[in-house]
Formats: C-alpha cells, structure tokens, sequence
C-alpha cells in the first residue's frame, strides 16, 4: 500500500467494528446481556467459563460476572465503570462499552456513550407497572436514552428484559411497554431502531429466536445490531485538520522532496475532522491566518496521494507557516472563530459547575481557559421539560453559555463531533468535570 | 505450514487499519502531552506490535523501504533478571537494529537497595516488577509509560482507560477514573503523577496475531513451535529451567511448544503447538478453546482479583 484513494479510504471506514454501549438501570440485566451476547457468540474461553462454574458451584452460572471485574463490583453487585468487551459474529465485529447503571457513575455512561454508534437501552419489566396507561418509564431510562441521544448516538435499540418472569399476557406487557417507549422516544427526537423483547438470562431473542414469546415475529437484538452503520466522517466539504503533533524531519533536507527547498521542513499530524486534503490544495491556518500550498501528504510512514476524515494525516506545506499543536488547517475561509457560544452541559463532577469560575477547556487539541457566562435551563428528566436553573449538580445536563479566552473554530456538534465537542476541566483537581456540545456559535 | 499470503488475502484489512489508525493517534498524543515519556518494551509480541506502530507514527520510509527517524522517546525494559535468555537476545538485537535508546530497569538493583525482598530465592518475581518500574519511572522522571496492553487480556484490564491516570504512588484508582471523552484526552497531571497509554487497548489476541502476520513484525523466536523440556503441573506446561526446576515426583518431558505470551521465566508457561509462523498462530487462535492468560501464567490463578490488586499497587 503506497496510496490510499478518497474510494478505498472510504469503504475502509464503512467496515469499522461497530461500537455499541449497554445502557439502563441498575439490576436490568446489562452485564447478564452482554455475558449472553459473548456466552452465544462462543466468545467465552474454558477457563473463563471455569472460573464461573466454580463460583457458581452447581448454581446455574451467573453470566454478569463475565463483565464485572473489580472487586468493589464483585462485592456490591453492580457494575461500578465502564468495560469494553469483543466479539465478532461471521459478518460483524463488535465492540461492547458495558457502562453502569447507577446514577452516582453517570460520568461513565457519558464516556461510554462518546465513543459509540449505538446504544442499547434495557427495560425491566419487572420494575414498571406494566398494566397502567400510559406505563410509567423510569428515570434512569430515559437519562439514559437522552444521554445516548445528547452525545449524538445515531442508533438505539430498546430492549424490553426479563419478560420470562411475566407468566401471563407477556404480548400485552411487551406491547404496552413498548408504545410508552415510542411515545417517549418521539417526544424526545430519538430515531429508535428497533424494540426487542429479551431474556438476557434464557437467552430468549438475543442471538435466537425465542421459542417462548412466537407473537414475536421481529428480528434479535443480535440481527439487529448486525446491520446497523457504524458513524461515518463527513469526507465531503472544507478540509477541517487539528494539528496533533507536528514533526521535523531530521533526514531528507534538499533531496529530491517536494518541499526540500533549503529550509528543514514540518509535517503536520492530526486526525482530519472533515474533508480531505491533497496535494497542491491551498489552505489557511487558524489561528495566525497564513495561507500556504500543500506540497505533501503522508500517512503512516508513507506519502500518499491524499487523505481524509477519520485518517490521521501528516501535512507537509510549502512554506514557513506559524503552526503548532492546538492549531487547524483547514480550507481558506471555511471557519468562523468565536469566543462564545451556546452549548449543551453534561456535569459529571461531584462538586456543582459555578458560573464565572474559570475552567479549562479542550477543543480539539487545543486547551483554553473558558467560563460558563450563565446556566439557561437544566433539563428535567421526567417531563423532559426545561427549568430554570443556577447551578448544575452531578449527572444534571442543561443548556449554557460559554466564553473562552480565545476564538475556536467551534462547529454544532450536530454537524461535526470534533467540531462541536469540548470537555470541561476543574483546574484545581484536573478531574474531567464536563462534556460540552456546541449547538450554535 | 499456514501459507501466510493466503491467510492475508482472506483477512477484512479495513479493521486492523481502523486499529492501527487508532493506535498511531494515540501514540502521537503521548509524544505531543508529555514531557519525558517512555515506551515499555519487554519484547513479548504486544509491546512489538507497540514499537512497529511508534515507527509507523514517528518515521518516513525512504526508498529502500527502510524507516528514518528517531522516536521521540525511550524505550523502557524492566528486566526481573529471570528473562528466557532468546527474549534478552533478541530485545539486544531489535534495538541496535532500529536504533533507539534502551533504558533497562534491573530488579536486581531494587533487591540489592532492599526495596524488593524476595520470600525465597525461586519466588516468582512478577509481582515484584511493580517496584523497580515505579523506581525507574522516579529515577528517569517518565510522565507517561507507553503498554502494550489489551482489553481483551483480563477482566481489570478491560475497565481501563486509554489514558490511565497513576497517582504519585503509582497507583490506579479503578473508582476514580476520569471520564474519557471522544478522543478529548485529558492528560493534566501535577507534579509527581504520571500516566499510563495503552494505543491498542481495543485489539484483540486474534487482531495482533493478524497484524504481526500483515506487517512482518519480528518477534522472539520462542513464540513459535520449538521442542522444550518441560514438566506437567496442575493443567500447565512448567518449563525446565534454572528457576522453575523439576519437583520431585515429576517427569521430565521434550515437547513442541510455543509461548502466548512472554513474561518473568518463573511464572509464564507454554503451550503444545505446531505453530511455526504467525499464519499457523492465527489458525490456531481462531480455535483456541482456552484465554491467553488461562493457559499460560501461574500467578494469575491465585485470586479472581489478582490483577486488579497488583494494579492498584502501581503494575502496568
């Protein structure tokens, strides 16, 4: 591979792994789901299964140990963070974020729902009353399809688990359920790709068919993953390239290269948020506002002919331009730089946001001071209503304003991720305090 | 023999380079937030698979194929004194060939100042690593340690973050992991803490055998099928050496095996394989009924929690 072409690159990301975190309350059966998903898919070892059975002694096994792995967890039992687990079927490889139920770690549903292009949202039946109209959800239910949904997760799936400890109108608790979950999910915005009725501890329609529940006719939650997209870069559009890292090339100075013109010169690395660049393009840095030509573009020790979103792209200029890490190449006049911005707030800190304190901020890879001008609302989870608010507390989410030290390039994260997502940092405990999504500039 | 060529042709390419997309980014973000950081080389197969990646992410091949360039950043063995002798061989080779800086951290040193004290000279020194790398991340004031470990390799393992933020004693606090947003690492540490990176996290033992096959990775020669005295011990195969001798009782056996994994001689066993190249390893990982670690390591087996105590006393 000497090149990569826009086509190749292009089918090459459309082949990722799909990423897809579990979400729910606390004891729906998340870690039992995923134990199931790798119990089905033979991604098991002996050993591992060893382990279990002696735990278990001559008890059925429990599969939600698969997942719990620290002590604290084993001892509680609940699942404390996240675990990131794999398995592949003969036409889909997967990875699993399991994340927690319990609202105190919502911090790590958050870092779980970040990185992935599906959600699993489990419900269990057992905890709601099913017969009453509308049936109630629960809270954690819909914080967290609304988290999922907030951090821009393109798919959820619903599962409706432990439906085998209902005896009698399982069809009728399924359904009911279920048109609660679809009025929710439209009221909310959310594109549901599907409701499935699960036994994560049968095994009932997660890889198979249930031969229990056959006014069932839809496909299994593992059918259903199988086709989902995984989120594809924007390759379309201006060129939009944090530079990461920037190396000086210590060999090559005034060989045969196409910037060898005497001075030793830079490439500039980073992962290309979206576009692409080639060769000859011209472009303009942020923030220094020079424009130069590209006259290389590597990419994993190699030069090629181009590259684009999601490559880690090595740009090589034909000039002495001022760039450093934190900085952006992009295509001239795409950007709009500003210093303050309307945004969605995840708090994820124990100790509430304040506003006027100074934080810092990473956009990209560029880190500033910023402060949050004034909390608009916080959202409430049960009505989905917005209520005024002053503060954020941990696990609250509301829409703010942002003023950072200096202009970004900020985008809304509904059109572009990297554009449109800062995370927040306490500068006395470098604990990461708080997702920011950019909804307009 | 597993004909490499068509096991190759037969591969879905576009899920290694997505990892190797992602481990380069990573590699290059340790390069770009740190200021002395180092990269753990122990020679088993994963750090290997870290150290091609750290080439692919720092050097240009000119046009002889050959890579130019430095790292920018040392390598780091911590060597228990107890290594196969082929892995020592060959971490001395590997590195004057690609001509990188080697910083090794003996435990020697750490049993001579006192600050390892071993219960009986043969006791397995793994767990005891902790204290000489903890010592050698001190001495070199390294703020962030490069690993080569997986996800899929143990269930601690698997909670872990990319970026793993280490306290000033070292160690990993499992409740108090920042969170870890998009690809937003936040690497702010006050002085005396340091980080851990582990760039392939999200590959499997499946993915880094294909990925050695693909890149042509050099590895020790005892990854692959050689005969070994050995003794059968509680499901294991012990190897015959000067500190894992045979027990009295044990018959000694020559047997074609290769290693899984590569660590401290008194704790790390091999498997019976005909497995001469990385084509054949993945033929037989596809099958392997058994995890890496399950069939593999002594120490691991004591406690369920192993693991995750040695790391939160400060182990990689």
């Amino acid at each position: 591979m000497t090149t990569v072409t826009h086509n190749e690159a292009r089918e090459e990301l459309a082949h990722k792994a799909l990423r897809f975190l579990t979400a729910g309350s606390v004891d729906d059966g998340k870690s039992t789901l995923i134990g199931r998903l790798l119990f089905d898919s033979r991604a098991i070892l002996a050993d591992q299964l060893d382990a279990l059975e002696k735990r278990a002694a001559g008890a059925p096994i429990d599969l939600s140990l698969l997942t719990d792995g620290l002590e604290a967890e084993r001892e509680q039992g609940i699942t404390i963070d996240v675990a990131y687990r794999y398995f592949a079927t003969k036409t889909r490889k997967f990875i699993i974020a399991d994340a927690p139920g319990h609202e105190q770690y919502t911090r790590n549903m958050v870092t779980a729902a970040a990185g992935s292009d599906a959600a699993v949202v489990l419900v269990d039946i057992t905890k709601i009353d099913w017969k009453a109209s509308p049936v109630p959800l629960l809270a954690q239910t819909r914080r967290h399809s609304l988290l999922a949904h907030l951090l821009r997760v393109p798919n959820i799936v619903f599962a409706i688990n432990k439906l085998d400890a209902i005896e009698q109108d399982t069809e009728t608790a399924f359904n009911n359920v279920k048109a609660s979950l679809e009025a929710f999910a439209a009221q909310a915005g959310i594109d549901s790709k599907g409701v499935i009725p699960v036994s994560a501890l049968r095994g009932d329609n997660v890889t198979t068919p249930s031969a229990n529940w056959p006014w069932y006719k839809g496909p299994t939650l593992l059918q259903v993953l199988e086709e989902l997209p995984p989120s594809d870069e924007r390759h379309d559009g201006a060129l939009l390239h944090p530079v990461q890292y920037v190396t000086r090339d210590s060999v090559g100075e005034g060989e045969a290269s196409a910037s060898g013109t005497g001075h030793q010169y830079r490439a500039f690395w980073g992962r290309i948020a979206h576009g692409a660049v080639k060769a000859g393009d011209e472009v303009q840095m942020f923030p220094s506002g020079q424009t130069a030509i590209v006259a290389e573009v590597r990419h994993s020790a190699l030069v090629v002919d181009s590259c684009e979103a999601g490559q880690s792209a090595g740009i090589v200029l034909d000039r002495q331009v001022d760039v450093s890490r934190g900085d952006w190449i992009h295509t001239p006049g795409s950007i709009k730089p500003t210093d303050s911005f309307t945004a969605t707030l995840a708090w994820l800190d124990t100790e509430p946001a304040v506003v006027g304190r100074k934080y810092w901020v990473r956009h990209g890879n560029r880190w500033v001071q910023a402060r949050i001008t004034s909390i608009d609302n916080r959202l409430d989870i049960h009505t989905l209503e917005d209520r005024d608010a002053g503060e954020l507390a941990v696990n609250e989410i509301g829409r703010v304003q942002i003023q950072t030290q200096q202009p970004l390039p900020v985008e809304p994260y509904l059109d572009n991720r990297v554009g449109g997502a800062l995370i927040v940092v306490d500068p006395t405990t470098n604990r990461t305090s708080g997702a920011l999504l950019v909804k307009a500039a | 023999m597993t004909d490499v060529n068509q096991l190759l042709a037969d591969v879905d390419h576009r899920h290694l380079d997505a990892l190797e997309e992602e481990a380069i980014f990573i590699l290059r973000e340790v390069a770009a937030s740190f200021e002395r950081p180092g990269l753990l080389f122990s020679s088993g197969k994963d750090s290997c698979v870290v150290l091609h990646l750290a080439e692919k992410a720092f050097k240009m091949k000119n046009a002889e194929g050959k890579l130019e360039g430095k790292l920018p950043f040392p390598l780091v063995h911590v060597d228990t004194g107890h290594n196969f002798p082929e892995v020592i061989e060959f971490r001395e080779r590997r590195v004057k060939e690609i001509g990188e800086r080697l910083i090794v951290a003996h435990m020697e040193d750490s049993i001579k100042r006192g600050t390892v004290r071993l219960a009986h000279p043969l006791e397995s020194r793994n767990g005891h690593q902790t204290v000489t790398l903890l010592e050698a991340i001190e001495d070199n004031r390294f703020d962030c340690l490069i690993g080569g470990a997986r996800r899929d390799e143990e269930k601690a393992r698997a909670k872990e973050r990319i970026f793993s933020h280490r306290d000033s004693f070292g160690q990993w606090q499992p409740k108090e992991q920042r969170p870890e947003l998009w690809n937003l690492f936040n690497t702010r540490i006050k002085p005396g803490e340091h980080f851990r990176a582990f760039p392939i996290s999200n590959w499997t033992e499946l993915d880094v055998w294909l990925y050695i096959a693909r890149e042509n990775i050099p590895l020790p020669n005892i990854y692959f099928k050689h005969p070994r005295q050995v003794m059968r011990r509680k499901g294991l195969l012990v190897p015959l050496t000067d500190v894992t001798p045979a027990l009295e009782g044990e018959t000694i056996e020559t047997v074609d095996v290769r290693f899984r994994t590569v660590g401290d001689m008194t704790c790390t066993c091999p498997v019976e394989s005909d497995a001469a190249n990385p084509a054949d390893i993945v033929a037989e990982t596809l099958h392997v009924t058994v995890s890496e670690r399950g069939a593999t390591r002594m120490d691991d087996r004591t406690s369920e929690a192993s693991m995750e105590r040695r790391k939160k006393e400060g182990y990689f």
